[in-house]
């Protein structure tokens, strides 16, 4: 058990932790904002929709939600590219692959608020003379909101760490950074403390930004 | 193609199998610390809450990646040796274990405090308590999010193919590393996944169906 810490290689290197959260933080921004547009139009979309497109828009949801994300990744970065003829990074493709996944997360989450918004709401809604656009945006919509924030925010945080999947096709992300110091440096016991303090803050700082707008929502009426 | 496919079928069968044995190993081994954890967390003296707090917390707010990767570089530079598939199995056996200590806070926090009240009324000790009312009555609170969350499990374990053990992931890419399929092989496995999660998924609501009686 003669293990000495030594944080002095890590802080050397603390630009490619530093750097990989950085990286982290704008994967999982870009893809939750296309899986939000994905989840909502769907969700929507499901609600409202005949028996096919509801199979559809489900296959879609039981599929992505029970296959590996790894699986994913490799299958949209090394299988995808030899039956379609498109190029493109490491980086777009795991962005393009946590989309689709956090879609589908997304999809049951929001479908889940649309169904439970009071039927009282859209009669009323209906009542006052809204057009059925009109409902959807100031009535169903906000509604749905405050309902499914709590759960949101849980599934961001759990997309977020999600991101360390993509290291596994060598996208310079904070696990990647991680792993780069443990094979070059040795100092791995602090090189993973360090990290798992990064990814706890991390996580943290978004849980409580997420609360705070969980409040406003909730005040702001 | 389709030959190459069928040629390999033994091969990702034996990845298959070790893919099942890793997950039932975790969710065996999780149910059995989280549980103990679970009850220390909710019925424990300070202490033992505080530390099973921030367990459950720390390992929850990492990526199971990360926590894979710790225990299995760093297990063996403070001197303790496993072999591979033992160290995937302890830190994927850690992450949920965390869950499944959550689990058993939920399914507890959901009994109203009138059981328990009403239990010590008739003087019933606490082993009696938690025996013959709260746990018969929280088990089938706990028992539908566990038994979706055994789908994790399963997913969780693909990640071991990066330590270099032989599941099913780590199966298909040896295949496409000969054969050079990547789209089959990996829809192949996709369904795979897919058809045993879907299994377990539909098990889960079935159940949650048949408890749906419980309300608060």
């Amino acid at each position: 058990m003669g293990y000495t810490l030594n944080f002095n290689l890590i802080w050397r290197h603390f630009d490619k932790l530093w750097g990989g959260l950085l990286l982290s933080l704008e994967l999982a921004v870009i893809s939750i904002a296309i899986g939000i547009v994905i989840g909502l139009v769907l969700a929507v979309w499901y609600v409202s929709a005949g028996r096919v497109v509801r199979g559809i828009i489900a296959a879609y949801v039981e599929f992505i939600r029970n296959v590996p994300l790894i699986l994913l990744v490799y299958l949209v970065f090394y299988g995808l590219p030899t039956v379609v003829d498109l190029v493109y990074s490491a980086q777009t493709s795991f962005v393009a692959t946590l989309a689709l996944y956090s879609g589908a997360y997304l999809v049951e989450v929001f479908r889940s608020g649309l169904e439970a918004v009071p039927r009282g709401q859209l009669d009323a809604g209906k009542a006052i003379g809204l057009t059925p656009w009109q409902r959807l945006i100031h009535v169903r919509l906000p509604t749905m909101m405050r309902i499914t924030l709590p759960a949101l925010s849980n599934t961001f945080i759990s997309l977020f760490k999600d991101t360390s999947v993509a290291s596994v096709i060598s996208v310079p992300e904070l696990t990647y950074g991680a792993q780069w110091i443990n094979f070059n440096t040795f100092r791995i016991v602090e090189v993973y403390l360090v990290v798992t303090a990064m990814y706890l803050m991390t996580g943290y700082i978004l849980l409580f930004a997420l609360r705070l707008v969980e409040r406003w929502y909730r005040t702001a009426r | 193609m389709l030959g190459q496919i069928a040629y390999a079928l033994p091969f990702l069968a034996q990845g298959f199998a070790l893919t099942l044995w890793v997950s039932l190993l975790v969710v065996v081994l999780s149910l059995v610390a989280g549980v103990i954890l679970g009850v220390g967390l909710v019925y424990g003296p300070a202490p033992i809450r505080w530390a099973v707090r921030i367990f459950s917390d720390t390992i929850r707010g990492i990526p199971i990646l990360v926590l894979i990767f710790f225990v299995y570089y760093g297990l063996p530079a403070v001197g303790v040796h496993l072999q591979s598939f033992w160290a995937a199995v302890l830190a994927l056996t850690l992450f949920k274990t965390a869950q499944v200590v959550e689990y058993l806070r939920g399914a507890v926090a959901s009994i109203p405090k009138g059981q328990s009240e009403a239990a010590m009324a008739i003087g019933l000790t606490f082993r009696q308590r938690l025996a013959y009312v709260i746990f018969p009555q929280a088990f089938r609170r706990f028992l539908p999010p566990w038994i979706n969350g055994v789908t994790d499990a399963v997913k969780g374990s693909a990640l071991v193919s990066l330590l270099g053990i032989t599941d099913l992931m780590q199966a298909i890419n040896q295949v496409i590393g000969r054969t050079y399929e990547a789209m089959p092989l990996y829809i192949l496995g996709a369904l795979i996944y897919f058809a045993v999660n879907y299994a377990l998924s539909y098990a889960s609501r079935r159940l949650e169906r048949r408890f749906a009686f419980i309300r608060d």
